[in-house]
């Protein structure tokens, strides 16, 4: 299905490394602006799964960084943007099962190194690119045509 | 097989009811015992159950993005205030139970229950 809007809606988040306060705020919100366009609920729900575990990703590992989505007719395109570390082995880090989150967030139930294949999994296109030493880029394009 | 709900769960569970007691009667399909986020972020199915030992914040998060209906804290854990805070935010009861994790989905197993299928 696609959604009647005239013009895509914008918005953005900034994401603290380490501050947890305001963990999960992307995705609530994003959540209720989708459920305000009428969009299906297994849609909706694939999109927050997959800002959550973003906007998680970025508190565990970076010092900071920026969540943005851009919402068309047709879909959703989230792009997470942080200022590093960066990773190593991408592909390494894609495997289920793989972690090197730290040990206080383990002590939280974070670092089961089921983020990133999580976002894979609920997205439509995904995208990771990233430089050691210098930051991380995730682009994930959700489709509003229900045809998984 | 018969409904299964919130409230049903909390008698079994011997629970105690620290935020929703209004919407105990949703159904519940299936229980999910974790206490990794992501598990629960990547194997659970909505109208779930979550037993957990977790208490922060973030567990509400989770289910809300889950679609998880209701979340038991397993050992007599109490859950932070601001879990409770944001669970009342969201109308997620949650339930505190005496029983350990293991003893706590076995008896729900045994009440018809069981783990969310494989997607």
């Amino acid at each position: 299905m696609a959604i009647k809007i005239n013009q895509t809606i914008e918005g953005s988040f900034q994401l603290i490394g380490g501050n947890f306060e305001n963990a999960g705020e992307a995705s609530s919100q994003l959540k209720l602006k989708l459920t305000e366009l009428g969009l299906d609920a297994d849609i909706i729900r694939r999109v927050a799964i997959a800002t959550f575990e973003a906007e998680i990703n970025v508190i565990i590992y970076a010092a900071a960084g920026w969540l943005r989505y851009y919402i068309t007719s047709q879909n959703l395109k989230i792009i997470v943007e942080d200022m590093g570390p960066g990773i190593e082995d991408i592909e390494l880090a894609m495997r289920e099962g793989y972690s090197t989150a730290p040990e206080w967030a383990r002590e939280m139930g974070w670092g089961a190194g089921m983020g990133l294949p999580n976002m894979k999994k609920n997205s439509d296109e995904f995208k990771i690119d990233s430089v050691a030493g210098e930051g991380t880029t995730i682009e994930m394009i959700i489709n509003f045509d229900n045809s998984r | 097989m018969k409904q299964v709900t919130i409230r049903n769960i909390a008698e079994i569970l011997e629970a105690a009811i620290v935020s929703n007691p209004d919407n105990l009667d949703v159904e519940i399909k299936w229980v999910c015992s974790t206490d990794l986020i992501s598990n629960v972020l990547y194997y659970c199915l909505p109208n779930s159950l979550l037993i957990t030992g977790l208490i922060h914040p973030q567990v509400v998060r989770a289910a809300e993005v889950a679609g998880i209906e209701g979340i038991v804290f397993v050992q007599n854990n109490k859950p932070d205030t601001d879990t409770i805070e944001l669970a009342k935010k969201q109308s997620i009861p949650l339930l505190i139970t005496p029983f350990c994790m293991f003893t706590a989905s076995g008896k729900l197993f045994q009440a018809g229950l069981t783990g969310c299928p494989k997607k």
